[in-house]
């Protein structure tokens, strides 16, 4: 009798005991992701001071980078990150939504797991493949077609002039699109699959069409979880290296035509880092990575807030 | 005005399962008219395949004839169809983005409805008749989302109402609500029978005993019988009728 009490309590204890450890790891593998972010935010800062102190804010104003003068302004790498990732973002969302809203609402099941698979095969490629496809097919496509045709019709638009190279922002925005289009389309297929299917049979109780349907009850619903996968799109385009380095034309200019050649913040860090033999330079690539991190960081709080403003709908609602 | 509905041979399957066994039933205008039986007899299907819901779901298929006030249902497209035939589902499903306001005209403006006056005139009066007005109309551009559980399916009856059909499926609307909210609904039912032709699926006899005034009891795909609701549970003339309404087995 005494012996069975004696071994509940100690069952007891040790479960206690193991709740407890397993708490402690697993807060210690949160904290280690924590502590990570810090690290790296702290080492960078510390890298880049002799940038930060030589050239304070003119760095991200500055336009000029010459490594032999040893001058150094972001301005034309921050200009091609944004131009290229924004670029992607309005191809690849509007596609990237039907691609989603086709497979979801309107595919029989066989073309559905088909085309599925197939756009997330795109996600599988390298994006060194990418880069290779970008040289050899998407800039001598864009320099003999492409460039001269929406300079023909367009041309009144100073977003389409200049000579047409092939290598320019507008290679860049579109081979992003193509990588950053299954990171979209498989976020909202996801979260549209999520919406029940009493808020559409709601509409077409109502006499809606299959397209009023999805209006007011698929995409209503699903919106701010597609409004994420837009953003998740956005994000990794920002980053995105090889394949912008091998189609973007790497001169750090600022020119209004997306025929131009450019640079982004990812190439410039990636060709010019083994080669920054000075200590300025050095941290000057390194301040550079700084500022892509933060522009991540804005971009991802702005996201957050656009999320949260579009979720809380009329007053009283869940979210609200 | 309500419209008549009379179903000849309806077959319904779901996959290879056939669960509607060819139904003949007539259906008379403005009054309401209980659907009855164990679960899985098909009671629901039969009253989805009224507004042709059924067939939009996949590996479905319908055969048979449904003809309101004595033309095919098949010979109007669905979209219109349910536009006369309207339907409320047995959970509340108000549109989580829209307003109150929103949810009641959310027909109207698929039908291409866009004066102000008139939306509004329209939403009070379908709020009005399903007894809802009262409680919301001060706050008319709150979430639907807002309301309680039976607020919630009187809304959703409201956004039936809207546009105006003249025959309204309910598939047991009340059987997530409480007493109370139960009572409302059905409070609300009869009053509706003057303008159009409801017919309800029910597990509830009381419910069915309450508010219908002819009741059909169904078994496994299959129309027992369907007579005015007094003689159905006092005098069936089929046994498996007798046995269910007593209680003797479902």
């Amino acid at each position: 009798m005494e012996e069975s009490e004696n071994m509940s309590n100690k069952k007891k204890l040790t479960a206690s005991l193991g709740d407890k450890t397993f708490r402690l790891l697993t807060l210690l593998m949160a904290m280690s992701v924590l502590a990570l972010m810090v690290w790296i935010g702290w080492q960078m800062v510390d890298s880049a001071r002799p940038s930060i102190a030589k050239f304070g804010f003119t760095f991200v104003i500055g336009r000029v980078w010459d490594p032999v003068k040893e001058q150094f302004g972001a301005l034309p790498f921050i200009y091609g990150t944004l131009v290229t990732s924004f670029l992607a973002l309005i191809i690849a969302a509007p596609v990237g939504l039907g691609v989603a809203i086709f497979l979801n609402e309107m595919a029989t099941s066989k073309v559905r797991s088909v085309i599925g698979f197939l756009v997330e095969m795109l996600a599988a490629i390298p994006s060194v493949v990418y880069g290779l496809w970008g040289i050899f097919i998407l800039a001598p496509w864009l320099r003999e077609t492409v460039e001269p045709g929406l300079a023909k019709w367009f041309g009144f638009i100073p977003l389409f002039q200049g000579t047409p190279l092939g290598f320019s922002m507008l290679a860049g925005g579109l081979i992003l699109a193509v990588m950053i289009l299954p990171t979209i389309a498989s976020i909202s297929r996801e979260v549209m699959a999520a919406v029940p299917n009493e808020q559409r049979e709601a509409a077409l109780a109502l006499g809606a069409t299959k397209w009023e349907m999805i209006r007011i009850a698929v995409l209503p619903y699903a919106k701010s979880g597609i409004l994420g996968g837009v953003m998740l799109g956005l994000g990794r385009a920002l980053g995105e290296t090889m394949a912008v380095t091998m189609v973007i034309g790497n001169r750090p200019d600022i020119l209004s035509s997306l025929f131009a050649p450019a640079y982004s913040i990812a190439a410039v860090i990636a060709n010019e880092f083994t080669e920054a033999t000075s200590d300025l330079y050095l941290s000057a690539l390194v301040e550079i990575g700084l500022i892509l991190f933060g522009i991540t960081l804005i971009l991802n709080v702005f996201a957050r807030l656009l999320v949260w403003s579009v979720e809380r709908g009329p007053k009283g609602g869940i979210s609200s | 005005m309500g419209q008549s509905l009379s179903i000849h041979n309806l077959e319904a399957w779901y996959g290879s399962n056939k669960i509607l066994k060819g139904i003949n039933m007539e259906i008379r205008p403005n009054q309401v008219t209980a659907i009855i039986g164990p679960s899985g007899c098909g009671k629901s299907t039969f009253v989805r395949c009224i507004n042709r819901m059924h067939e939009t779901l996949p590996r479905t298929r319908v055969r048979g004839e449904i003809s309101l006030d004595g033309r095919s249902i098949y010979d109007l497209n669905p979209v219109a169809l349910r536009k006369t035939v309207g339907m409320v589902f047995q959970k509340a499903n108000p549109f989580p983005s829209m307003s109150i306001y929103d949810n009641v005209v959310a027909g109207l403006r698929l039908n291409g409805m866009k004066n102000k006056q008139e939306l509004k005139a329209s939403a009070e009066k379908s709020l009005r008749m399903a007894a809802l007005w009262d409680e919301v109309k001060d706050r008319l551009n709150y979430s639907g989302m807002s309301l309680s559980g039976g607020q919630q399916q009187r809304l959703c009856i409201a956004r039936a109402l809207a546009v105006e059909p003249s025959v309204l499926l309910m598939d047991e609307p009340a059987s997530a609500l409480d007493p109370i909210a139960t009572t409302h609904i059905e409070e609300l039912i009869r009053s509706l029978k003057e303008i159009y032709t409801i017919i309800i699926v029910t597990h509830n006899m009381q419910q069915a005993a309450r508010i219908a005034d002819s009741t059909a009891f169904f078994l496994s795909g299959e129309l027992v019988e369907h007579g005015p609701t007094s003689e159905i549970f006092t005098n069936p003339h089929d046994k498996r009728t007798e046995d269910y309404i007593t209680g003797r087995f479902g």
